[in-house]
């Protein structure tokens, strides 16, 4: 097999696994990912000298379970991205068909519009609209779908302009279809293998802002266990207990390697073009 | 008296899927124009290609003989070829539109090639590059030499690559179909510039070409090639004379001359199209095409000759042409 | 191409108005600004002359109107928290930024085109996939992470350079490659597939027709054309290495203009959350105008058309 199919089933299996950990977490978890217990504070992992076999990857400075805080982060980070590629798909594509079908007036607008998002600095209006508005999930997957759809957007464009003057749509047009017919019909199925490859490059992308976004404390609030949040709540102690930055660093590191091996396989496969 | 370029056996394959080339044999002096004549895919230019060193990757290229000015080709690595080539050997293609790098200007891309040779500084290179492009034929040379490809039209150059290929006068040029491309008013020019050359300074030219009329005006010596292989070969009055191979006729055939076809006569053509020829193949492949093919076409094909120095390959007699009355 | 120019000058202008009004809608999101300010302590008494004080009583057309002109003026207001023109603020700390930037930008420029460049010239070889998947691996690390260990690792068991801080140029060295990482994989790809278009082009055989060095023939010929997608790339890269620095300037505590955003979101001080978004948002937008005037500089047939 080739690396590049190595690699795909790789993703595949990674986010499966994660996915799998996620929805079933509640059941995985050996403890409560929530229950504090001072006296067992930074234990290293069970493999390491001074670990204890009932703490598989040892317990934070709270001295809350690692393993299970980590199984919990799952679904924050599987949450986010799936939610967020959602969100930010639904409009990036609405506005990519408008700009690419209708073209015009209509597309200056919409390259208008992209232009103007990709000007904002993303980070720093993500922080601050979620500093004012208040930090939660819902806040965090609004702000961050609100403005990843700009991938979305120029890749769902470029597709409908190459598709919109082949045959089979000028054939759907003189047969007398609606223009929402042939979006939606014609259109739409023959773009969508390029969607796809772009909806795991955002999910990734998504994944690490929330990360960031979290580590600079404005993000997913305490005490929800987002990998990000735990890496920022480690970093007082990384200098005498590294584990507790590597678990959750490594855990995020995984996660959006094995979703762009995956994004890369499923180009591979799917004939998409990069980018489009 | 050894040729300039003598090739032959030459066999060129493309990642054992299929054999462009499957023994082919050309030898071209000083002085004189060899033409290379045959439809697309017939492996003239890959022909052409492997002779310089400059077939794609994949490609790999077997010979029997392949000596230039007496030095054998087929033992030198890549940077030894690289030497000879742009020096002594010298190539332009049939895209001029795409054959320059429009980064640079026509001076700096010109001049690179003295330089490298024979040394020398740029200045010297770029007094040569204008004469040789007032040689071609190009007004204003100087201020050419400042100019990027996009500015120049298709004619002008292809007369660039031509003054190009003349930087270190070289002796041998190989031109594939250098005017496929362009107008036939230009066209004429451009061959008519060739022809000059030639006289002038001895060129030995090796042209690749699917047009008749061309072989008619510029050769000496003519090689008829199909699938892969070197049909007919002879000088250009013989072979315009008394064209002997099945696909050679054919091919003549194809072109109306007028006075000797008929008013209202039928156009003449040559049924079904060039196979591609896969490896292992035996025989001869025009076989499927042709109207006197027998058993004895599907063995090995001798290499006949109608007189020396005119020699077709087929198992016909030479005299056939003259019993089959067209 | 003047009129092309003309063109993209008139789309950054109103892109930069747009980014005006929405800096400003940003801070009127959470509400009444004056009791954000004045904080859950207050009476109603002391928001008033909060609200009075910083003009927050005026309809917001008014406010909106009075912040776009002083902005086209070079006035970002004044910083609630440090008494201070939000200009000079950032006018402070906008060396540490341009200079991480910088950095970053070198050493992703430096690192991802020799590499793109070897990737097409051994294309679909081992080394070719190689590579390719590394430049995967660098998209997945997420930046504070490798910042984080990254100090643990040249910073403290190997003391080789300084944990945070930028007391000398060493400082820059970890943070630089940090954003660097970010850009690298976008760099390496068009590198190498633009190296693989020229490669297989006319002018290339041509080259090698003329019996020039294979030196010559990579470097000078091939990487020329394939240069200036990247190069135009590379200008955009900056743009968002600079508005995106805030993470890692805060992991390394290096005071530029990103920090400065951060602290003033997480203290409430509007006015420089405000300025510092259109700051950064119009760095963006003179990097990719310069980007298109880098492009036509580089190929000639833009330029004389």
């Amino acid at each position: 097999m080739s690396i590049r199919k190595i690699a795909a089933t790789i993703g595949a299996v990674i986010v499966l696994g994660v996915a799998i950990m996620a929805v079933f977490a509640p059941w995985l978890v050996p403890h409560d990912p929530f229950a504090q217990d001072l006296n067992l504070r930074l234990v290293p992992p069970s493999f390491m000298e001074g670990g204890q076999a009932d703490h598989f990857l040892g317990t934070d400075q709270l001295g809350r379970d690692y393993f299970s805080r980590l199984i919990y982060g799952a679904r924050i980070s599987m949450l986010i991205g799936v939610a967020t590629v959602i969100t930010s798909g639904l409009i990036g594509i609405t506005l990519g068909m408008l700009g690419g079908f209708i073209g015009g007036r209509a597309d200056m607008v919409v390259m208008f519009i992209i232009t103007c998002r990709l000007s904002i600095p993303l980070i720093l209006v993500a922080l601050a609209v979620v500093s004012l508005i208040g930090s939660s999930l819902t806040v965090v997957v609004m702000t961050l779908g609100l403005l990843l759809w700009e991938r979305f957007a120029v890749v769902t464009r470029t597709t409908v302009m190459q598709v919109r003057n082949l045959d089979y749509v000028s054939a759907a047009w003189a047969a007398g279809c609606s223009r929402t017919h042939i979006l939606l019909r014609e259109v739409l199925p023959n773009i969508v293998h390029h969607l796809v490859v772009v909806a795991t490059l955002e999910m990734a992308i998504a994944i690490l802002l929330e990360a960031a976004l979290s580590f600079l404390g404005l993000g997913v609030p305490p005490p929800l266990p987002s990998w990000g949040l735990m890496i920022s709540e480690a970093k007082d102690y990384m200098f005498f207990s590294p584990w507790v930055i590597m678990v959750p660093g490594v855990a995020l590191f995984t996660l959006v390697l094995g979703i762009n091996f995956l994004g890369d396989g499923l180009r591979d496969m799917l004939g998409a073009t990069r980018d489009a | 008296m050894s040729a300039l370029l003598e090739v032959s056996g030459l066999r060129v394959r493309f990642n054992d899927v299929a054999e462009a080339v499957r023994g082919v044999s050309v030898q071209v002096n000083k002085g004189e124009t060899h033409c290379l004549v045959g439809e697309s895919g017939c492996g003239k230019s890959v022909s052409a290609l492997a002779v310089m060193g400059l077939l794609a990757k994949g490609g790999i290229r077997t010979a029997d003989t392949l000596s230039f000015a007496g030095q054998d080709l087929r033992g030198l690595t890549e940077s030894q070829m690289s030497r000879l080539r742009g020096d002594k050997m010298a190539m332009i293609f049939q895209e001029p539109m795409t054959s320059l790098n429009p980064a640079y200007t026509i001076g700096s891309q010109m001049a690179e090639v003295r330089v490298r040779h024979r040394g020398g500084s740029k200045r010297e290179a770029l007094d040569r590059a204008a004469a040789l492009l007032g040689r071609v034929g190009i007004t204003a040379p100087g201020m050419r030499l400042a100019q990027y490809p996009h500015q120049l039209s298709g004619g002008l150059r292809q007369r660039v690559m031509i003054a190009m290929a003349l930087m270190c006068d070289p002796d041998l040029l190989i031109a594939d179909e250098p005017t496929t491309a362009l107008d036939v008013t230009v066209q004429a020019q451009i061959l008519r510039l060739l022809m000059e050359l030639q006289r002038e300074l001895g060129l030995a030219i090796l042209l690749i070409t699917h047009d008749l009329g061309i072989v008619a005006r510029m050769a000496h010596r003519v090689s008829v090639m199909y699938a892969g292989k070197v049909v007919e070969s002879a000088t250009a009055e013989a072979l315009f004379a008394a064209p002997t191979h099945p696909y050679t006729n054919g091919l003549l055939d194809c072109v109306p001359t007028p006075g000797k076809v008929a008013r209202g006569a039928e156009l003449g053509s040559i049924p079904g199209s060039v196979p591609r020829i896969p490896l292992g193949f035996e025989g001869c492949g025009f076989r499927d095409r042709c109207r006197h093919a027998t058993d004895a076409c599907t063995r090995d094909i001798p290499t006949q000759s109608r007189i020396p120095g005119h020699d077709y390959a087929c198992v016909l007699p030479s005299t056939w042409p003259a019993e089959h009355a067209r | 191409m003047l009129v092309f120019l003309a063109r993209r000058l008139v789309v950054a202008l109103l892109v930069t108005l747009t980014v005006l009004t929405v800096s400003f809608a940003l801070t009127r999101l959470s509400g009444d600004l004056a009791i954000a300010i004045a904080g859950p302590q207050a009476t109603s008494a002391d928001i008033e002359i909060i609200r009075k004080a910083y003009g927050l009583d005026r309809p917001v057309v008014i406010q909106f109107f009075d912040w776009v002109w002083s902005a086209a003026r070079g006035d970002l207001g004044r910083s609630y928290l440090y008494h201070e023109p939000v200009a000079n603020l950032i006018r402070d700390r906008l060396p540490v930024t341009l200079t991480l930037g910088i950095t970053g930008l070198l050493i992703a420029l430096c690192t991802a085109i020799p590499i793109g460049i070897i990737a097409a010239m051994k294309e679909g070889t081992l080394w070719d996939r190689g590579l390719m998947t590394i430049s995967v691996i660098g998209q997945a690390m997420p930046s504070f992470w490798l910042g984080l260990l990254l100090i643990i690792t040249f910073g403290l068991k190997l003391g080789w350079l300084p944990i945070s801080g930028v007391d000398d140029w060493d400082g820059y060295v970890l943070p630089g490659i940090v954003l660097a990482f970010s850009a690298i994989p976008a760099m390496m790809r068009l590198t190498r597939s633009g190296m693989v278009d020229a490669l297989a082009s006319d002018y290339i055989r041509t080259a090698r027709a003329k019996g020039l060095s294979r030196a010559s023939i990579v470097l000078k010929h091939a990487a020329r054309n394939a240069a200036m997608p990247v190069v135009a790339v590379a200008a955009v890269q900056l743009g968002f290495m600079l508005s995106g620095s805030i993470v890692i300037e805060s992991v390394f505590a290096l005071h530029g203009v990103g920090y400065l955003g951060w602290e003033s979101i997480s203290k409430n001080d509007f006015p420089v959350v405000q300025a510092v978004v259109l700051f950064l948002a119009t760095i963006y937008i003179v990097l990719t105008l310069l980007s298109d005037l880098l492009n036509a500089f580089l190929d000639p047939r833009l330029r004389t058309s």
